[in-house]
């Protein structure tokens, strides 16, 4: 097993910067998705209420809506989501830490459905590593990498953060 | 974690999947107090209710369960089934698992019924609601993630269960639960509503509820379970009773402001419990209802989900699914030639 810093914190620092000022609107809803995407949520609201903005946030666990509960079984670690807004004809932004096959923002858009009717949901995406399994596609991307398909790339939050690739198997 | 096959009582549980449960039930409250009370989670399965003794809330909560994660849920009662044509237990069971549910969710009168259905039905998944006088497993779960939104840590907490412990299903089921997870249990009855055998619990036994109130972090009380009292002589009279076992304003005050009141239902308010502590603040009655519905998708999800659970052959009277499905595949060609 190797394990590559793709992207270090000095990186990630510069990609959230520039993913905030991609966020625009007086009142923004940031969703994030359990766990890494509420992370990266937080991080982009300091930016943004730093500028002056107004943030809502929410977070989104989407185990209940994966497609691959019969093989993988209930996440062992999941959090009840949290929506404390209406999400009836609001822009709300969908934020991850890492996009890869798309199957996780399937889920939370099926989920946010559930909540009410979005008048639109745009996606945040920390690192796009490619991989797409579905046709999904990402408004605000703040890093790119094509990482190979046996590999993992995992947001790293423990100490500074960064951005890890691992070999498995 | 070890993975689920069937819940049959708290017993067969570690510490560690009650408090799985526990914790996936708090992620559905969500879920059930949306607008749109519908997750995808269960989408193909199959759940049977098969009920052969009268409920609301655990039949009513099992199916709410178990749509609200859009699986197929269907409800038996003893009353419509073949049994009122003769069936016996062990047919019926084989008969519904043969329509290859996931799920079957079993409530009988008898002790052991879903263990002994389970070494007959294979690959069906069985959950208790509630077995005669032995387990309530998911009753026990709701509880503790109703005192879950209440309280920072179950360590040290005391527990009165007051009642008809003898004939009590949840009452046993705490007990055991008590003794896993580390809180305390005291019991209160007349000595003609205790099992025998109370002591091995390991809990408090008293005879004079006044005495049991202070230091009670929750109060339990148990509905009379007459359709299981072999005889009329456990209490002189309901009045009596009242007097002596029932929880009134003067007795909750004595527990003190911030004792709980639990009661898993159905509640006969003036025997057990008087109407304004039924409805007082204290009252988490209907937060256990409410718990019950999350609790329950949690005990499904948890079953559903994976595969790593252990194969269990079925013991006899049944050929394995993959002898029927060896069957399926021959003796097709030429059978109408």
């Amino acid at each position: 097993m190797t394990d590559t810093v793709l992207f270090d914190n000095t990186a990630l620092e510069d990609a959230l910067i520039r993913m905030a000022a991609a966020i625009t609107g007086t009142e923004i809803y940031l969703v994030g998705i359990h766990s890494g995407g509420a992370k990266v949520a937080n991080a982009i609201q300091i930016q943004l209420e730093d500028a002056g903005n107004t943030v809502h946030r929410g977070n989104l666990d989407i185990s209940f809506y994966r497609d691959d509960l019969d093989t993988i079984g209930p996440n062992p670690e999941v959090r009840p989501s949290e929506l404390p807004f209406d999400v009836s004809g609001k822009e709300v932004w969908l934020v991850d830490d890492v996009l890869y096959s798309g199957r996780t923002i399937r889920a939370a858009m099926d989920e946010l459905f559930d909540y009410g009717r979005p008048s639109s949901i745009k996606l945040a995406i920390l690192v796009d590593r490619g991989g797409r399994q579905l046709p999904i596609s990402a408004n605000c991307v703040g890093l790119t990498h094509n990482a190979p398909a046996n590999c993992t790339v995992k947001l790293i939050t423990k100490g500074t953060w960064h951005i890890e690739q691992r070999q498995v198997k | 974690m070890r993975p689920f096959k069937h819940l049959f009582g708290i017993t067969d549980l570690d510490s560690e999947q009650i408090k799985y449960l526990v914790n996936l039930g708090h992620s559905f409250i969500d879920i059930n107090r949306r607008s749109i009370k519908k997750a995808p989670t269960l989408r193909g399965k199959t759940i049977i209710n098969l009920f052969f003794e009268n409920s609301t809330r655990t039949r009513t909560s099992f199916e709410l369960a178990g749509k609200r994660l859009s699986a197929d849920v269907i409800n038996i009662s003893a009353s419509t089934s073949a049994t009122k044509k003769g069936e016996s237990l062990l047919d019926t069971g084989m008969t519904l698992a043969a329509m290859q549910p996931h799920v079957l969710v079993i409530r009988h009168s008898i002790a052991g019924t879903c263990e002994f259905l389970a070494d007959y039905l294979g690959d069906t998944s069985i959950v208790n609601a509630g077995d005669g006088a032995h387990e309530h497993p998911t009753q026990i779960l709701t509880d503790l993630l109703t005192l879950k939104q209440s309280w920072d840590s179950m360590e040290d907490k005391v527990i009165t269960i007051v009642g008809d412990i003898a004939h009590s299903r949840v009452a046993r089921s705490h007990l055991i639960a008590a003794q896993k997870l580390g809180y305390k249990m005291r019991v209160v009855a007349p000595k003609t509503l205790l099992p025998s055998d109370i002591e091995r619990y390991g809990c408090e036994v008293y005879h004079d509820f006044d005495a049991a109130l202070p230091g009670s972090d929750a109060v339990y009380m148990l509905r009379m379970q007459t359709e299981r009292m072999t005889d009329n002589c456990s209490i002189p009279s309901i009045r009596e009773y009242h007097e002596a076992y029932g929880l009134n304003r003067a007795r909750l005050n004595a527990a003190g402001s911030d004792t709980l009141v639990l009661h898993p239902g159905p509640m006969n308010r003036g025997v057990e419990i008087a109407t304004d502590v039924a409805d007082s603040v204290n009252s988490h009655v209907l937060s256990q209802v409410e718990h019950g519905v999350a609790i329950r998708m949690a005990v499904l999800a948890a079953l559903c989900g994976g595969n790593d659970a252990e194969e269990i052959p079925p013991k006899r009277n049944r050929r394995t699914k993959r002898e029927m499905e060896e069957d399926a595949m021959k003796s097709k060609e030429g059978f109408w030639s």
